[in-house]
């Protein structure tokens, strides 16, 4: 419940991971950790993989990361049009944590470079639609 | 090398921008070809699969409505869907379906009539066939996908915008004699020339991808229809027999995939798997077909293939190597970015293209030393199936 709020459009209404949301209206982006066997997940997910286990935890994302790769939308599928251009990357944190998410309008073109050290915060759009985004250090 | 399963005729439609008819007289195109290929009735399928993706049609479960059409009921038929790799992953399907013993004859069929919604809802629905509850909510499509790719490609193996463009100039050149591909015209490199008022190809779609990087939407339809040895022998002058077979998942989210650099898992994965079980090497492959939905897909894919050493996958644009004349022929039929990629029916149609080219019959696209063994590299969605299938006469 509550994921409707999720990103600029949610697709998505109802999962186990909703108090993800939660986390970003607090100025928190969180990931799962599993209680049983210790394995991370980003995005987060309410069920371990590697053992089975339900029993999860939430853990913060690193502040620092490496931008992997990005790109820079200048063509936006139906209902995304009024945001042209924006750019999208996956941060590397190392120790197999990896994020996706938009890079912060503030960003120029010019500014953004593979292999740059980038951090996540969340941010709250006009709508009240929550949502992360990659910000340079 | 196995010779248990063989095709034994091939189809495919015009691929075109708004077919003029509906998806059941769509598929009869591919379908009446691939049978009178095959020089068999009806009587002699004993199962069709169809294959698609499921969100460009109103007809919810197209199978039975297009076996009826076909003529093919009552034999079994049902539906197979892994985006834009459905055919060659209905043909996998069709393969163990004989190999188990349980048919004979099985038919193929792949379908896509795109044209009836927008672009933009197109790119939508795309998009929305990556991770809808992690990644659509920020208006992902295809193009910034493998943009993805290849910016990080770029970055780390000096490759470069002319390079992407080559590749493009590559498949337009056999556009342009492939009297099926959906883009007919020649493309020059002043087409992408920014400074060029005129230019088709120069404009930003996802950086660093352009317009002329990308493949077209078209309708089509593509039929593979396979028997085993038995069979093939008794309707078959020239039986072109599936030799390998491998194919691979990777995982949805761009947040769960190794080193982007690298290209895509799924193409690595599949091709290992179908070297190991036709027992050749990448240096036998006489001809290629490899998924180009993008220009940087087709570099990427002649390293996961073994064509070329990781990262230097632009060389063999540098060098021509895959033209026609080359040692490693590669998507000689223009190819998803100029003969069209309607999804459903794109790997049946790159089969297609091997099979008349292992054959002798591929016309104006023939490459020349008379080819024995091709292959086909069908990837759906970005990276998230991978499908390769090694054939020999
Ligand atoms: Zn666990």
């Amino acid at each position: 419940m509550g994921f409707e709020k999720f990103g600029r459009k949610s697709f998505t209404g109802m999962t186990k991971t909703g108090k993800f949301v939660d986390f970003l209206s607090e100025g928190k982006v969180e990931g799962t950790v599993c209680k049983k066997c210790g394995a991370r997940y980003f995005p987060p997910r309410a069920d371990c993989a590697a053992c089975f286990s339900s029993d999860m935890d939430w853990f913060e994302m690193p502040k620092k990361g490496s931008l992997e790769t990005f790109t820079i939308a200048y063509y936006a599928p139906y209902g995304f049009e009024k945001d042209c251009p924006y750019s999208m990357g996956v941060v590397d944190f190392g120790n197999n944590l990896k994020l996706f998410a938009r890079l912060s309008s503030d960003l120029k073109p010019e500014d953004i470079k593979v292999g740059m050290d980038v951090s996540v915060r969340p941010v709250q759009y006009d709508d009240g639609q929550l949502s992360f985004e990659i910000v340079k250090v | 090398m196995p010779k248990d399963v063989a095709v034994i005729g091939v189809g495919q439609s015009y691929f075109v921008r708004g077919y003029e008819g509906s998806i059941r007289e769509l598929a009869f195109e591919a379908f009446r070809e691939a049978m009178q290929d095959a020089g068999i009735t009806t009587k002699d399928v004993d199962a069709s699969v169809f294959c698609s993706a499921p969100e460009y049609d109103k007809q919810r479960s197209p199978a039975g409505v297009l076996a009826e059409y076909l003529g093919l009921i009552p034999q079994p038929t049902f539906y197979i869907e892994t985006v834009c790799s459905s055919s060659s992953t209905g043909v996998k399907v069709a393969y163990s379906m004989i190999k188990s013993g349980l048919h004979d004859v099985v038919v193929v069929l792949g379908f896509q009539k795109m044209s009836e919604i927008t672009s933009a809802e197109s790119q939508e629905r795309m998009g929305r066939g990556a991770d809808i509850q992690w990644e659509a909510p920020f208006g992902t499509m295809m193009p910034a996908y493998y943009a993805l790719y290849a910016q990080a490609y770029m970055a780390k193996n000096g490759l470069t915008h002319e390079d992407l463009m080559n590749v493009r100039l590559k498949s337009a050149t056999y556009g342009q004699i492939n009297e099926r591909a959906v883009y007919r015209k020649g493309v020059k490199p002043e087409d992408f020339d920014p400074k060029n008022p005129d230019a088709r190809m120069a404009g930003l779609v996802a950086w660093p991808l352009r317009v002329g990087d990308a493949c077209a939407n078209a309708d089509g339809s593509s039929c593979v229809i396979l028997a085993n040895a038995e069979k093939a022998k008794i309707f078959s002058k020239k039986p072109v027999w599936i030799l390998g077979i491998g194919a691979a998942s990777e995982a949805v989210n761009m947040a769960s995939r190794p080193d982007f650099s690298k290209g895509l898992s799924v193409g690595y994965k599949a091709a290992e798997q179908a070297y190991k079980m036709a027992g050749v090497t990448p240096k036998d492959i006489k001809v290629a077909e490899v998924h180009d939905c993008f220009t940087i897909a087709e570099i990427m894919a002649y390293e996961g293939l073994g064509f070329a050493p990781m990262g230097e996958g632009k060389q063999l644009i540098r060098e021509k190597a895959t033209y026609k004349e080359g040692p490693i022929p590669v998507n000689v039929d223009g190819g998803l970015l100029s003969k069209g990629h309607p999804i459903g029916a794109t790997g049946g149609s790159q089969i297609r293209t091997i099979v008349l080219q292992l054959r002798g019959e591929a016309g104006p696209m023939q490459v020349p030393g008379e080819p024995d063994i091709g292959l086909v590299h069908n990837v759906g969605g970005v990276g998230l199936y991978g499908n390769v299938t090694i054939f020999g006469r």
